[in-house]
């Protein structure tokens, strides 16, 4: 058989016809970043169109046609030597009240890597400022060698790439209580993803040799709390590594410049950020972080689970979701991401009818274990009210839960680890808000 | 190429290389050593190794009392968490104010659960802990052991946890016994993990 060609060259009509059904597109759809229906028209007519056409028309003469001001200019390049994303790219982190945490956009998210500049943050004092030539990694306690490692020496290491969520354990906290949270970001947003690059434990504690009977690690950052947790030492030689690049470059200063320690698919505190210490004991070293926070008290017996450091599975649908608004019944493509802190995602369930029918969304690969996943659900919305929900399973067979489950196991105690269903209702005229759906 | 026929010519590869060499190729470093980093000298070590384990290991010498503990704290930890340790809510603060450290005994097991050291914290140590390496939150590291042996004290007392005469000390805070003390229980959730992948 003959291969398709790839692309076609575009006419007149074609662009008039594209013009003529322009709708709002999933942009206009957002409440934030509004791109007019101009500036699209002219996208339209510029490059968005494709292939063929770009290649044979050049830009600027399709751009004078409206009078604007040249598209490109040949040889010109960025004025920035390190870029920055278009200027009508509004799409934004969500300060806390207090700051200190901010929120990442799901909502406006696509594929599974989050920009690092919309990478969540938490922190318990501030973000440090440090000098990389000055930073030291110590590690010491029970080792044959104590050893000290500047961010060059950790780079001349062998190193590994992993692409990684962390989910601050404190995330949809809220969610877990009301349906209060407008939107994605305000529900969930303390969860992203990125490509994390680094050095593994296994290869540093080769380096200093721990002794017989060594069993956790206190893991100490340099920033203002001096923020402090024990890693059970098996842990560490699994899959923990130090990183000290994030997504192709140095780690972002509010996300543990320049060393933070990566614990795939555990809690994110833990995930030590402005690493400085390692110190190798016999016994769980039963800091503030790990008694009196991020312990999960059960209002129902008024006992608290210490130790419960992996990140359940969860999704979230993040398109459609709160405080949008779909402009008329037709298709969508439901999106949204999926992750497990225990294995990588077996499936991803969808429901448009509030619970009584699922369906299986399709996952995007790579489908990568301790990592967001994306999900897609053609959907032919009719114009009634529909309860859009996804649920998860990873490959323990572990199903993500509803959240009266939880209230019903847990009380309403729990602070950390929420991962329930979240519903969101499509109301009759296309607007999209945040429910308790049973 | 089939992927039984790959696993096995993998498989044949693997075994005819010395397993170092496989750990340096693929980056896994089992056990190989390199001669990157320089050794961590006593000094070093001791400039920053001040944490503090239940059993009492890593507490240094001095002592505090309730009445010492009393003027620093209204000096330096009032504003963020109360006069009477009740906990402050203001936005204007650091975090939003602090949270309250004494009250909420036998709340926990309620809906209008209540944490604090008195109610929720298993171990003393931690509070020694915690203060030296992170308060007041505008000063962290800023106070002597004396002084944070004292904010202890002064907690532990208004939390009527010991009482007003006692001294702290690397000796008898070790002892305390938090009224939480066995409020706690290992990750329970199903399919605990040992292996994580």
């Amino acid at each position: 058989m003959e291969e398709p060609a790839i692309g076609e060259a575009v006419s007149e009509a074609d662009i008039e016809r594209a013009l003529q059904s322009d709708c709002e597109c999933r942009d206009g759809m957002f409440p934030q970043g509004k791109v007019s229906t101009a500036s699209r028209r002219a996208f339209l007519r510029g490059t968005g169109f494709v292939t063929a056409a770009a290649a044979i028309v050049p830009v600027r003469a399709m751009a004078a046609d409206d009078g604007d001001a040249p598209w490109s200019l040949p040889g010109a390049i960025a004025k920035s030597d390190y870029g920055s994303r278009a200027g009508t790219e509004k799409v934004m982190r969500l300060a806390s009240q207090g700051g200190t945490s901010a929120l990442t956009p799901l909502q406006a998210g696509v594929g599974i890597i989050t920009p690092s500049g919309l990478h969540f943050e938490r922190h318990h004092n501030g973000i440090p400022t440090i000098d990389p030539k000055e930073h030291r990694l110590i590690i010491h306690g029970m080792v044959d060698k104590p050893m000290k490692y500047s961010v060059e020496d950790l780079k001349r290491f062998p190193s590994i790439s992993r692409i990684i969520f962390i989910e601050c354990s404190g995330n949809s906290n809220a969610a877990s209580r009301s349906a209060g949270q407008k939107t994605a970001q305000e529900a969930h947003g303390l969860t992203s993803t990125s490509e994390w690059t680094g050095v593994r434990l296994s290869t540093l504690l080769a380096q200093v040799g721990v002794k017989d009977g060594a069993a956790w690690v206190l893991a100490e950052g340099s920033d203002g709390a001096m923020l402090s947790r024990s890693v059970p030492i098996d842990k560490m030689l699994d899959d923990a590594f130090v990183a000290y690049a994030q997504n192709g470059e140095a780690i972002r200063p509010e996300n543990g410049y320049p060393m933070r320690l990566i614990l795939p698919g555990w809690e994110g505190n833990i995930n030590v950020k402005w690493l400085r210490r390692l110190k190798i004991g016999d016994k769980p070293f039963m800091t503030r972080e790990e008694t009196s926070k991020y312990t999960d008290l059960m209002t129902n017996t008024g006992k608290a689970r210490q130790f419960s450091w992996v990140m359940e599975a969860k999704s979230l649908i993040t398109f459609p979701s709160g405080d949008m608004r779909l402009p008329g019944k037709g298709f969508y493509e439901i999106s949204g991401i999926a992750w497990s802190g225990r294995a990588p995602i077996e499936r991803v369930e969808i429901t448009t009818d509030g619970g009584k029918s699922w369906s299986l969304a399709s996952l995007q690969e790579p489908v990568l274990p301790k990592a967001h996943v994306r999900f897609r659900y053609p959907w032919h919305w009719d114009g009634s009210e529909s309860i859009i929900e996804s649920r998860a399973t990873d490959q323990t067979g572990y199903v993500q839960p509803t959240k009266s489950f939880l209230t019903r196991t847990e009380g309403v105690g729990p602070t950390y680890h929420y991962n329930g269903i979240q519903s969101w209702k499509v109301a009759t005229d296309g607007s999209v808000s945040n429910v308790l759906n049973g | 190429m089939s992927s039984t026929v790959k696993v096995l010519l993998a498989a044949a590869v693997l075994a005819a290389l010395p397993l170092t060499v496989w750990a340096q190729q693929t980056g896994y470093g089992g056990g190989e050593s390199y001669p990157f980093g320089t050794p961590a000298s006593k000094a070093d070590i001791e400039a920053w190794d001040k944490d503090v384990r239940p059993d009492g290991q890593g507490l240094p010498l001095g002592s505090g009392t309730y009445k010492a503990g009393a003027q620093i704290y209204g000096e330096q930890c009032a504003s963020c968490h109360g006069a009477k340790l009740e906990g402050v809510r203001d936005a204007n603060l650091p975090q939003g104010g602090g949270p309250a450290l004494v009250g909420g005994r036998g709340t926990l097991n309620t809906p209008n659960f209540k944490q604090t050291v008195e109610s929720y914290w298993p171990y003393s140590t931690t509070l020694f802990d915690y203060i030296t390496r992170a308060m007041p939150y505008t000063a962290p590291g800023s106070l002597k052991p004396d002084e944070v042996y004292s904010l202890v004290a002064y907690i532990l007392a208004e939390g009527h946890i010991i009482k007003q005469g006692e001294v702290m000390d690397a000796k008898s805070l070790p002892k305390v016994q938090m009224p939480n003390r066995n409020g706690f229980y290992n990750d329970d959730r199903p399919f605990p993990v040992r292996k994580y992948d």
